[in-house]
């Protein structure tokens, strides 16, 4: 049986001391987890190691943790990869998540971040008047679509790891706004509407995830938070004509329409642009726009000031070479009558749904 | 020093079905539970539940099925209860906003489970336990007004009044070490199972038996415990199920020679057999040298339509993938029967009424008897809810005339000193871990699919020496903040507890029925065995033993052939 070190980031909060490291030998079978390597040095060595776990099996979604950097659940990762991912000789390094105050050693408060976000999407079921006498008919597909958010074990990875989050801790989130395409999804539930508008409206809800894929990659279900995300945006607005507050829906039509017509970002075009709802007509000519736009002015100052935006530039643009493959891209996609609506969880092949994720994207209110 | 009408222990199927009606039946409920609700092991639970709920199918059928699963040691008047229910309360569930499979109709769609006479098994993917208790919490959290959740609570004892009346428990608030006396006027255990007295065992690490043990303590009768379910398909190791769906989906059983060897044990139901009698095929193969090297047998679900299993058993192909590294949708996975459920638990009525007033029991814990020798897959999540509701409304009923009780306050004091007593220990004794390992292997040794006298009591020496050794533990957590350490401890000695009321229970039992096969008895014996066994906690803590009768209303002891 090989032999693997541990590095654990320990944090005893009674102590008064700052955090610090403990480092463990473990003799373990490649294929066991990281989870009982850590059980088992607490097993064996000190019973003082603080991690919440129970299933050992991705399904209770007690033991999110980041090792060597990157999130995880401690039960699902290979101790032999692990080792091989932190290199020759290296320990393998497994510390508390990202955005949650930690509370002891790997334990981290998920009651004062996660589970108050979940709570903010209103969780429960809202139907319109009283149940049938049998069961609620609904499409197979529409409990299918949302049976991928309905697969989420509350891990609080995504979380854990959400760059936007980071940089402003009120965003609601990836895992919460997942659980909330439960029910806009949900043909039972009779406040599509209103939720959706409440979560657009928010400034720090639909519009504030900045398509970084870090939910998506570290998801241990597939659940792939951002693709829910992009599904509440399509409806909201596709579907209700629901404006958010800080115009993330013309930000992204704009952003799409200039990468079609360049290819490359037009920086200068973006802001007008995206108050116009992507045209560029409108966003100058609009009393609306243009007051937004004025008022947004000193973001224009900036991106002149730190060269984001050279006047010249800011006159003329040039296009990708290469523009045409960009232009066939959004030929096809055009062409294609219906927009990719569900969710693929279980009806495709286990190796697509890293494609799924990417038509998703690609698909996004082109 | 919280007070409740109703307090439950525990937050899986059982507890949050429990809290629920509680609330709809007009209490101020609280609901404890030692992880945070979605953690509880309820959320393993893939395959599904069971409902006569097509028009074609009925909820006799369904009972019979059961009945005959039991082998004629469940309760007949309690499993019609479960079955008549059965219906409505997955239509409530629906209705609650579970993400049932439909069919094409956009009905709920069904799936086949083994002992089952028809496809009566509703399901989520294989989420199904995750799905209802992710969707049960969800309406606590709606109802948090009726609701007070105490999450990341560990109770460690029941206290009474000075009747002998239940009258709260004594729980530790695991973020800050506090402990705290809660004052109800019922408590409803739904503390779950305690697979982690087995190892390799299907069931999480908190499944450590707390209620049953605290139950016995505080003199509540356990029936049946020998009663110890080994499922056919769990990793060899680690014990990771595979989920009976995969059988019920079509999936086969080979032995190294390529025989697909449930023709000769159960020509007609094959791998849809009753659990202890595919589990008994495959032991036997094993023992008999057909099996592989590792000591398992193989389950072919390449037979499944790939776009089936991407559907219907995603979660497996996850865990094959992740535990076992095997492609299911492409090669035959190693499995072994594994334990993976106790029959057995806290004795109650069909209202969940143990025999201490006031306490009622729900779930794994509880023994009411719905599964007698052998329980039926997608049955428990089934008798969680149906006996999870019914003691919850029932407790607020009987709350409702009632005043606050006056617990009295020893146990406070006396718990206190014992966890401190175990933090401040010093290392003299063993290590925990050391005791549970010994005690994890000599009951999957001694305590699985095949028993006999001798082994039993060389268990039964084993767990009583090392009841003794458990008292000495030290730890090495010294804090207050998550000292997992010292909980470990209490686990410890709840386990030990099961363990020797399991073992006791095995060794009296003298004949074949279910889960429980003597090789020294192979027969069913009728004559002298359709009846419970009764354990209560002796003065000197041993467990004393008695006998009650078996319920039956329509259905006669029959051979059981699959
Ligand atoms: C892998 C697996 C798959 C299964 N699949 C199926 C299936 O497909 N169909 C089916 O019908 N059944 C299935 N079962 C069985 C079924 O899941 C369980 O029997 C059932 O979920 C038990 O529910 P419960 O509410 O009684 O307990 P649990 O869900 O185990 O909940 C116990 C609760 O008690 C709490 N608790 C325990 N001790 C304490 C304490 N000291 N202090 C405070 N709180 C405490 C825990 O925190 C937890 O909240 C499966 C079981 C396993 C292991
Ligand atoms: S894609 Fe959006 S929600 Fe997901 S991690 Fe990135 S910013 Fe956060
Ligand atoms: S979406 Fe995925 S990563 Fe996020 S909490 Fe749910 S299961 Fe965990
Ligand atoms: S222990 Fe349950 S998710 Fe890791």
């Amino acid at each position: 049986m090989p032999e693997y070190k541990l590095k654990l980031r320990r944090y005893d909060p009674e102590s008064g001391q700052p955090a610090y490291w403990s480092e463990y030998d473990v003799d373990l079978d490649a294929e066991r987890s990281v989870l009982q390597g850590i059980l088992t040095a607490r097993d064996d060595q000190d019973g003082s190691i603080g991690i919440r776990c129970s299933c050992r099996a991705a399904i209770c979604g007690s033991c999110a943790v980041r090792i060597n950097g990157k999130t995880a659940l401690a039960c699902n990762t290979a101790i032999g990869e692990a080792a091989e991912k932190a290199g020759d000789g290296n320990p393998i390094v497994v510390e508390p998540m990202n955005n949650m105050p930690v509370i002891k050693d790997l334990i981290v408060d998920m009651d004062a971040v996660h589970w108050k976000k979940v709570q903010r999407v209103v969780p429960w079921l809202l139907p319109d008047g009283d149940p049938p006498e049998r069961e609620y008919v609904v499409p197979a597909e529409s409990m299918i679509d949302i049976t991928q958010s309905m697969a989420c074990i509350q891990c609080g990875a995504c979380v854990g790891a959400c760059l936007s989050m980071e940089a402003n801790p009120d965003f609601i989130g990836p895992a919460a706004l997942a659980k909330a395409y439960r029910f806009v999804g949900d043909p039972r539930d009779g406040q599509e509407r209103e939720r959706l508008k409440d979560l657009a409206e928010d400034p720090d809800g639909l519009y504030t995830c900045t398509h970084c894929f870090a939910c998506v990659e570290v998801c241990p279900k597939d659940v792939a938070p951002m693709n829910q995300i992009m599904r509440l945006r399509r409806r909201a607005t596709g579907d209700f004509g629901i404006k958010d507050r800080n115009n993330g829906y013309g930000h992204e039509k704009a952003f799409v329409n200039l990468i079609e017509k360049y290819g490359t970002l037009h920086e200068a075009q973006l802001l007008p642009r995206s108050f116009g709802d992507g045209s560029l007509l409108k966003g100058q000519t609009e009393p609306g726009a243009v007051k937004e736009l004025i008022e947004n002015l000193p973001t224009a100052i900036r991106g002149l000031k730190s060269g984001k935006v050279s006047p010249v530039k800011a006159l003329w643009h040039h296009k990708l070479p290469g523009q045409e493959n960009v232009k066939r891209i959004f030929d096809e996609v055009h062409a294609k009558e219906d927009r990719l609506e569900l969710n693929l969880y279980i009806v495709g092949e286990g190796n697509d749904e890293e494609i799924g994720a990417m038509a998703e994207i690609a698909k996004e209110d082109v | 020093m919280p007070q409740h009408d109703v307090l439950v222990i525990g937050a899986g199927l059982a507890g949050q079905r429990a809290a629920l009606a509680a609330a709809e039946g007009g209490a101020s409920v609280g609901i404890i539970s030692k992880v945070h609700p979605v953690r509880s092991h309820s959320n393993a639970a893939q395959g599904g539940i069971n409902a006569a709920l097509n028009p074609e199918d009925s909820w006799e059928s369904h009972a019979f099925d059961t009945v005959k699963g039991s082998d004629y040691l469940g309760d007949q008047d309690a499993i019609e209860i479960m079955c008549r229910e059965a219906p409505d309360e997955i239509l409530h569930l629906e209705h609650l906003g579970v993400t049932f499979h439909r069919n094409e109709q956009g009905k709920l769609g069904t799936r086949a489970f083994g002992g089952a006479s028809a496809a009566r098994t509703y399901y989520v993917a294989d989420i199904t336990g995750q799905a209802i208790l992710h969707v049960l919490y969800e309406q606590l959290m709606k109802y948090s007004d009726q609701v007070d959740r105490y999450e990341e609570w560990f109770t460690t004892a029941l206290v009474k009044d000075e009747s002998g009346r239940i009258a709260g428990a004594v729980t530790r608030n695991i973020r800050d070490g506090s402990m705290e006396l809660f004052t109800a006027k019922t408590v409803i255990l739904a503390t779950g199972g305690n697979g982690q007295i087995f190892n390799p065992s299907t069931n999480a690490l908190i499944c450590t038996g707390d209620g049953i043990a605290q139950a016995y303590r505080a003199g509540a009768t356990l029936m049946d415990m020998e009663m110890i379910q080994y499922h056919p398909t769990t990793l060899a190791g680690i014990g990771l199920l595979i989920t009976e769906g995969a059988r019920g989906e079509g999936a086969h059983l080979y032995n190294a020679q390529g025989e697909r060897f449930m023709e000769r044990y159960a020509p007609n139901k094959m791998e849809l057999a009753s659990r202890d009698v595919v589990s008994r095929a495959e032991q036997t193969e094993i023992n008999e040298g057909r099996g592989f090297p590792d000591g398992t047998v193989a389950l072919d679900i390449t037979v499944v339509p790939k776009q089936r299993i991407h559907e219907a058993l995603r979660e497996i192909v996850m865990v094959g993938r992740d535990f076992a590294g095997v492609d299911i949708t492409r090669e035959p996975i190693h499995i072994k029967p594994g334990n993976h459920y106790v029959m057995g638990g806290i004795k109650t009525n069909v209202d969940g009424e143990t025999d201490v007033p006031g306490l009622y029991a729900a779930g794994e814990c509880a023994c009411v008897s719905v599964h007698g020798g052998n329980r039926l897959g997608a049955n428990s999540l089934l008798d969680t809810l149906i006996f999870g509701r019914r003691s919850g409304a029932h407790a607020a009923r009987v709350a409702k005339g009632m005043s606050m009780p006056t617990p009295t306050r020893e146990e406070l004091g006396r718990e206190r000193e014992l966890l401190d007593g175990i933090v401040k220990r010093d290392r003299t004794g063993r290590r925990v871990s050391e005791i549970k390992a010994e005690m994890g292997a000599v009951m999957d040794k001694h305590c699985a699919v095949f028993r006999d006298e001798e082994g039993l009591k060389v268990a039964l020496e084993t767990v009583k020496r090392l009841r003794e050794e458990a008292k000495t533990v030290a730890i090495d957590d010294k804090g207050t903040v998550f000292n997992q350490d010292v909980l470990g401890a209490l686990e410890l000695q709840y386990m030990l507890d099961n363990a020797e009321c399991i073992v006791t229970g095995a060794i009296e039992r003298k004949e074949s029925r279910g889960a429980q096969f003597r090789t020294d008895f192979p027969e069913r014996n009728d004559e002298e065995w359709i009846k419970h066994i009764n354990l209560s906690a002796g003065d000197d803590g041993t467990p004393e033993i008695s006998y009650s009768e078996v319920t039956m209303t329509q259905w006669e002891p029959q051979e059981r052939k699959y």
